[in-house]
């Protein structure tokens, strides 16, 4: 062990901050991270405000184009949709990465970084499109 | 010789594992097959959509993905929870709620389909 190694105070708590200015995380860390934000996301408030969404497009015909020709058209909804198709995007997206890493496939180091690298670029690339259909 | 590996916790955690991972497959696939709908470019009207769920497969299947959606979030929440959530109170807590949420889910979902 180097002594400038050993002089560093041990052990080392991780907070927020650190994560995200002090220590630079590799890409497979954000994913996995990014995974588990998009997951809680998607399990809250996202699939509550889905089923609202399919209630009531499907409860009547006002209902559907209430939702629309007016409700989906608020910048502020665009802007939740949006955040939204990100979070799915990004999930689908590492969900299969790691579904492939499950079964030994693109497991060594640097493969695990290209497909790391990847996820997060398809996550947005998807994002962009469809923020750009729905503008 | 190997010690005897002493095995404790209640065994559950290759059986949540495993079904994280069906359900996942089961919810990808109903989502590209939903896209795939969407994609063939013909404009949705309220006929076309109510229509469309009234498919006796197109429920089914929507209700398959409610409940892999249950199930799945369940073990990825739990997870999360165990993971950064320390007091047991408080983690007990968050882990009924999110039972209760998930099962509200289902129950909505057969409501909205079978109305």
């Amino acid at each position: 062990m180097s002594s400038a190694a050993a002089k560093r105070p041990r052990p080392k708590y991780l907070n927020l901050p650190a994560i995200l200015f002090e220590i630079r995380l590799p890409m497979p860390a954000w994913v996995s991270i990014l995974h588990r934000v998009s997951g809680t996301l998607l399990f809250f408030p996202f699939a509550a405000w889905l089923l609202y969404l399919l209630d009531t497009t499907l409860a009547s015909e006002q209902g559907f184009a209430r939702v629309k020709d007016h409700y989906l058209q608020l910048p502020v909804v665009k802007l939740a949709l949006i955040v939204f198709i990100w979070a799915y995007a990004h999930h689908f997206c590492a969900g299969i990465r790691f579904l492939l890493l499950d079964l030994n496939m693109g497991i060594e180091l640097a493969p695990a970084r290209r497909s790391a690298t990847a996820v997060i670029v398809m996550g947005l690339l998807l994002t962009a499109y469809c923020a750009w259909r729905i503008w | 010789m190997t010690p005897r590996r002493i095995v404790v916790g209640a065994h559950y955690g290759l059986g949540s594992w495993l079904a994280q991972r069906i359900t996942a497959v089961i919810m990808a696939l109903y989502s590209v097959i939903l896209l795939g709908l969407f994609m063939t470019g013909r404009p949705i009207s309220y006929g076309v959509w109510r229509d469309l769920f009234q498919n006796g497969w197109m429920r089914v299947a929507t209700l398959l993905f409610a409940v892999s959606l249950a199930w799945h979030a369940w073990v990825g929440v739990r997870d999360i929870v165990m993971d950064y959530i320390k007091p047991d109170g408080l983690r007990l807590g968050l882990e009924v709620v999110t039972i209760l949420v998930l099962a509200g889910y289902v129950g909505w979902t057969v409501q909205v389909l079978w109305r």
